[in-house]
């Protein structure tokens, strides 16, 4: 039982790393700001969720799983709250959604309501 | 170790370390500061990860809170007050600090050779002093984190120079960044606008646990992993937080300027305090089987802690107490004093420049 328990956990713990991994190519990938973050806020939780999971079956019954169920609530609640606030700040800085080759909602807006414009150019 | 099997840690490490290289290229070769702010940040993680597999709880706790939390927001604080964009240097200018770049690295990955093995009990920081920690420290102090206990019981004269060095670094960014009428902001007159309601209500959740959780790492210091440097961080990201979600006046009107210096103050006191009380009672300075007098430690229940058939040290477990709260009460308002410095100073000059 308790092997069975830990291959599964393993595979999950494995699931977990695979879908951060396809976050961080969607990261790289993705036209423009807005499916990145996209890309990156679910393959997050999803992955981290996944992998918590994994180690609450491998880990014994107890104390532990306690600690996993309050990260998983910590990150639960995080990220998407960042993920959320930096759509926003892009939002806010002028950057509008992009579709293919055009602009679906229209062109940037250079110094928009935001504080500072942050571009696509820093993502290296 | 040895053999062709590849060892899990091993790779671990070398996955780790080559991926510290990577960020610290990217850092050197961005010409945006705020972009190499946040791959900073990125890589004070991966360190503090990379800490975590060596085995140094403490350090890497302490890399994760100061290096990605909270000194990556004072930067970023400090870059609205710069431009954005670092100048692009003549390739002619970077030759000589080049060479000596390579040159100094040579030398270091060749001293590296002369290294002991990682972990090996023969070095000399594992057989003399370390050794004797090890095997003392539970008999003398009764801290089961022996890096507590050599921090704030073996060393604590060392720690209290740390703690006045960092109130040191406070007096002097409230020196260059505004001591006096221009520190302090009017409280907010208007309520800002709903765009952040999401971030708003998540930083209501997550501030009080963010606190507590600092209370946690605080008083559990000597138990496991964390201690006062620690807690005083994430007490000060948690004023942070608040500061970047409520603003600037918000906070200043809960956690006025003048009250954090005092804090940044009190916390030296209370640390030097108890070495001189440790003196009053007949020992030396930082003494703490001397903190109470005979009398008061007879009045202490003998399970306190529970079992009362180990001989607990009090004045030692008591001493390493009261000196951590020195502590949080030091890094913390020493880092919500630097924050509201360059914070401040920025807030200050876009409102000057929307007045025109």
């Amino acid at each position: 039982m308790a092997e069975a328990l830990h291959w599964i956990g393993g595979a999950l713990i494995l699931a977990g790393a695979l879908l951060s991994i396809l976050g961080a190519v969607g990261v790289l990938r993705f036209p423009d700001v807005y499916t990145r973050i996209h890309a990156a806020s679910l393959t997050d939780t999803g992955g981290a969720t996944l992998m918590l999971l994994g180690m609450g079956l491998i880990s014994p019954l107890g104390f532990v799983m306690l600690k996993l169920l309050l990260v998983w609530g910590f990150i639960m609640l995080t990220s998407p709250a960042a993920a959320n606030a930096l759509a926003n700040a892009a939002f806010g800085a002028g950057v509008r959604p992009r579709i293919g080759t055009f602009q679906i909602m229209g062109e940037d807006k250079p110094g928009g309501s935001g504080p500072e414009r942050s571009g696509e150019g820093t993502a290296s | 170790m040895s053999g062709p099997t590849i060892d899990a840690n091993f790779a671990l490490n070398i996955a780790l370390l080559l991926m510290l290289v990577a960020i610290a290229f990217a850092v050197v070769r961005t010409r945006s500061l705020l972009a190499a702010i946040l791959m900073m940040s990125v890589y004070s993680l991966a360190s503090a990860a990379w800490l975590m597999v060596a085995d140094a709880a403490d350090v890497a706790f302490t890399e994760a809170v100061v290096g990605a939390g909270a000194s990556t927001v004072i930067l970023l604080g400090a870059i609205l007050l710069a431009r954005g964009e670092a100048e692009r240097v003549n390739w002619k200018l970077m030759i000589a600090p080049g060479a000596l770049a390579v040159v100094v690295g040579a030398v270091l990955i060749y001293a590296a050779g002369g290294l002991p093995n990682y972990g090996d009990p023969a070095s000399p920081a594992n057989s003399h002093v370390g050794r004797a920690y090890l095997e003392q420290t539970y008999g003398d102090i009764g801290a089961p984190n022996v890096v507590t206990a050599v921090l704030a019981s073996y060393r604590g004269f060392d720690t209290l120079g740390e703690t006045v060095v960092i109130f040191a670094a406070c007096i002097g960014v409230a020196l260059m960044l505004g001591f006096g009428p221009r520190a302090t902001l009017a409280p907010p007159t208007e309520i800002p606008n709903d765009q952040h309601v999401v971030l708003r209500v998540v930083a209501k959740l997550l501030i009080p646990l963010i606190a507590l959780f600092a209370l946690y790492v605080q008083f559990h210091g000597d138990l496991g992993a964390g201690g006062g440097f620690q807690a005083g961080v994430i007490m000060a990201v948690a004023i942070i937080l608040h500061a970047l979600v409520f603003g600037l006046r918000a906070t200043m009107a809960a956690v006025p300027v003048r009250l954090a210096r005092t804090v940044a103050a009190l916390g030296v006191v209370v640390y030097a305090g108890v070495g001189v009380v440790c003196i009053i009672n007949g020992g030396g300075f930082l003494d703490y089987d001397y903190l109470f007098s005979p009398r008061i430690e007879a009045m202490i229940p003998a399970n306190l802690l529970g079992d009362p058939s180990h001989e607990h040290h009090w004045g030692q477990h008591f001493g390493i107490l009261f000196i951590e709260i020195g502590v949080l009460l030091t890094v913390s308002a020493t880092i919500v004093t630097m924050f509201y410095g360059f914070a401040g100073r920025t807030l200050e000059t876009i409102e000057a420049e929307r007045r025109g």
